[in-house]
């Protein structure tokens, strides 16, 4: 009783603030919503015992990339209400599309049935809840029954870490670089010099 | 608790040899001083090239891997021979080209190879999330290529616009991947083929789910309706990515669409028929009419992309292994032929200045007949005028469609390849009977741009002579497939 | 749906959330009816050193703070994945030791890509 209470209080909140994030006028709001969207989303997850996704949520897409949004709309001087003046203009057909889809997929999950055979196929069940963690039950086969899928992982990082620097880095002729080698390298004879000063004459 | 068995790395020895390289070539190309680009581009190449020939040479038989993640099977090898050839191509072709443009850096090499080991692993999928994970290492690369050269408008709105639509061709496969994996259970291929044999009527969110994925996949191929990025992309791009594009990646999603569709949706061919007809027409009848009045070479050859993806299609509707050999002949045949006319598109150069339209293209015939007779061949070749290859790569696919009783499709795929043709006609009615104008295309002087013209040209032609090789290999390619 | 007496063990967040929503919502109904409010177009106008101000408050900065964000995040995807590995070391043994290290040592080669590029450099 008291879960469904819970479940009813976070999705509706997602979906306004959902509704929100398209529909506020000022950027800044929009993102605002989005970051409580995630929130509710992160309250959902936890309450289907993925715990472990629920913190990721919040570590990571309230903490980074909702962050990185408010940053972008922040730092892009654009004049949000002009572009959305063709927005209208488009509207109708967008509508359109929107709702033959969603009466598509009403009439989908209203006869939806999984496969009698699809129990079969599972590759690996959820664990018992009480007896085991999601993070831990998740730790117990990303790295070992997925560690392919981990390790694409890795490299499709290391890509967005390629391109993210390949079309953004400029040289600067300005930039304060660390010289490792040249630092090492000096000797105290180049550099130092010792004067011998007589008293009431100064060096220059 | 869990019985787990490392897997067999062997398996995918290619893959992880080529994540290796590139892994080593980002290093060096950061070691030292200076950037060594020239180095990096060239070992590029060269890895490429030679893990073409370990693929061809050692890749047999079929072989899982990883959990059944991962599949190496002949059909793969073909494809992967075609993907790795095709990227060390590009590669090698466009040095000359970046240096020139000044935005030449040792990153454009390792993000191909990244990305052709992304389409290695979308070729070897042989599970949802590991088609879904390949696909993005594939994409993720080509989006920071097409906004490669960063400074000009054109590029970093086709990187843009690649992106936002890629992501959301993405959000629309994991969509149609969730609700495959909700009705099966699954997202193994084998096991998710065995489920879908086993109901008598298909639900209908398998079919939503299935329409879903497809529409993913169309995106990466540019099938109609999916295509609106591909001529904006293609003319931002820089000339060197963009043949990259045409070349490349395309290989790679039909080699997947193929899988998926012989694979785990080869029992239900009855549900997805139509929906494949309808993107190979729409695709051929797109590709030939709206190329008509294009005068710009690159978006002539994204919409000319755009239909030959079409005749592609039509082999996969015939769903039999004769299709599946014809795909990959016609494939093979149109990878040559894109190489041969980028090439071409390179070389493009009016006063040290590169141009794009299709008028700088005239009285070629006189200055540089070589050149001209080439690009006449490639036009040829793509009209799909006998004898060259182009016209059996055509063939191929139209017999594999009427052996399976496809009459109206074969006969609108014949239809739409007469009116393509008069566009490919058109470039070489410019190039030879078309006044110049005072200023001509300079000479062609990069030696790799006029060698790869001048091999892809002969392949063309010689294929009429020396079919054997690629027929055989397609066949029992097309044979692997089935055999599981 | 979970378990309630796991549900239970987030009691003391949904207890937190509803102080943190209560106190924000007592603060600002406090403001509204305690102060005084009289309006008038001057109030309310946004001003700016006593002048109106001069042009919007958002101005564009340096592409440089946003490569920063990106790299962060990326990392901060990295180490997401290092909480599950850690608590189950144990079970999944060295082979699950040996599939981190390679994640590993695949982003510490970005990091060498990105520090030999200068990224993290400021002036």
């Amino acid at each position: 009783m008291i879960e469904a209470v819970f479940f009813y209080v976070f999705a509706t909140v997602l979906v306004l603030s959902a509704i929100g994030v398209i529909t506020a006028r000022n950027p800044v709001h929009s993102v605002l919503f989005l970051i409580l969207a995630f929130f509710n989303a992160a309250g959902l997850f936890v309450m289907l015992g993925a715990e472990f996704i629920a913190m990721i949520m919040v570590i990571v897409y309230v903490g980074a990339v909702a962050v990185l949004f408010l940053f972008v709309v922040m730092m892009l001087d654009i004049n949000f209400a002009e572009l959305r003046k063709g927005m209208m203009k488009h509207a109708p057909v967008g509508a359109l599309v929107g709702f033959a889809l969603l009466a598509e997929f009403t009439w989908m999950f209203k006869s939806w049935s999984p496969s009698s055979a699809a129990l079969n196929g599972v590759a690996q069940p959820i664990p018992d809840q009480a007896a085991i963690s999601n993070t831990h039950a998740l730790g117990e086969i990303l790295y070992t029954q997925y560690v392919y899928l981990f390790q694409i992982s890795g490299l499709i990082l290391l890509v967005a870490m390629v391109g993210a620097i390949t079309l953004t880095l400029r040289r600067r002729p300005d930039s304060r670089r660390q010289s490792v080698a040249g630092q090492i390298s000096r000797r105290p004879e180049d550099v130092l010099k010792v004067e011998k000063i007589t008293s009431g004459t100064g060096v220059f | 608790m869990n019985s787990f068995t490392p897997p067999e790395l062997i398996t995918a020895f290619p893959e992880i040899f080529l994540a290796i390289m590139s892994l080593m070539l980002l290093m060096l190309g950061v070691a030292g001083k200076e950037e060594k680009h020239k180095t990096v581009s060239n070992f590029a190449a060269l890895t490429l090239l030679l893990l073409a020939g370990a693929v061809y040479r050692f890749c047999h038989g079929s072989n899982l891997t990883f959990n059944d993640m991962f599949i190496n099977d002949t059909f793969g090898a073909f494809m992967k021979v075609l993907v790795l050839i095709g990227s060390a191509v590009s590669v090698y072709m466009s040095t000359h080209y970046l240096e020139r443009q000044r935005i030449m850096r040792f990153e454009y090499p390792v993000l191909i190879m990244f990305s052709t080991l992304g389409m290695m692993l979308m070729i070897s999928a042989h599970d949802l999330i590991s088609l879904y994970m390949g696909l993005e290492l594939q994409s993720l690369p080509l989006y920071v290529l097409a906004a490669f050269q960063r400074d000009t408008v054109r590029s970093t709105e086709a990187g843009l616009k690649y992106f936002v639509l890629g992501a959301l061709s993405s959000g629309m496969l994991l969509y149609g991947a969730s609700l495959l994996y909700g009705y099966t259970g699954t997202t193994e291929f084998t096991h998710m083929a065995n489920v879908l044999n086993g109901t008598g009527a298909v639900s209908l969110g398998v079919i939503v789910g299935m329409v879903l994925l497809l529409s993913g996949l169309a995106f990466k191929i540019s099938a109609v309706p999916f295509h609106m990025w591909t001529p904006d992309v293609y003319e931002g791009a820089p000339t060197s990515v963009t043949a990259f594009f045409a070349i490349v990646p395309k290989i790679a999603a039909l080699a997947l669409i193929t899988r998926v569709f012989m694979g785990p949706f080869g029992h239900i061919v009855h549900e997805w028929r139509q929906v494949i007809v309808f993107i190979s027409v729409a695709s051929m009848v797109l590709g030939a009419v709206a190329a008509v009045r294009q005068t710009n070479i690159k978006r002539l050859l994204a919409y000319s992309s755009i239909g030959n993806m079409g005749y592609a299609l039509v082999g996969l509707v015939a769903a039999s292994e004769e299709g599946v050999k014809a795909i990959m002949i016609f494939t093979a045949i149109y990878m040559v032929t894109s190489i041969g006319a980028f090439a071409v598109v390179l070389m493009m150069k009016q006063r040290d200045r590169m141009v794009e339209n299709i008028y700088d293209l005239a009285g070629l015939g006189q200055t540089q007949p070589m050149l001209a007779l080439a690009m006449t061949v490639m036009m040829f070749s793509m009209a799909g005028i006998p004898p060259l290859a182009g016209f059996f790569g055509k063939l191929f696919v139209f017999q594999a469609a009427i052996n399976a009783h496809l009459y109206a499709l074969s006969i609108i795929g014949v239809l739409t390849s007469v009116v393509a043709a008069y566009y490919y006609l058109r470039v070489i009615k410019v190039m030879y009977f078309d006044a110049a104008s005072d200023d001509t295309l300079d000479r062609a002087e990069d030696r790799r741009l006029n060698g790869l013209l001048a091999v892809s040209a002969l392949a063309l032609v010689l294929f009429i002579i020396a079919p054997g090789p690629l027929l055989t290999t397609a066949q029992a390619a097309a044979q692997s497939l089935f055999a599981l | 749906m979970m378990s309630s007496e796991l549900l239970a063990n987030y009691l003391p967040i949904v207890v937190f959330l509803g102080i943190a929503t209560g106190l924000a919502v007592v603060m600002v109904l406090a403001s509204l009816i305690v102060a005084k409010q009289k309006p008038d177009a001057e109030k309310v106008s946004p001003y700016e050193c006593g002048f109106e101000p001069f042009d919007d408050a958002r101005s564009k900065f340096d592409v440089r703070f946003y490569l920063v964000s990106i790299l962060f995040i990326i990392f901060d995807l990295e180490v997401a994945f290092l909480f599950p590995w850690s608590i189950t070391l144990g079970s999944t043994g060295v082979y699950g030791f040996w599939s981190m290290m390679i994640f590993l040592g695949v982003l510490t080669i970005g990091f060498i890509y990105e520090w030999r590029k200068g990224a993290l450099d400021w002036e």
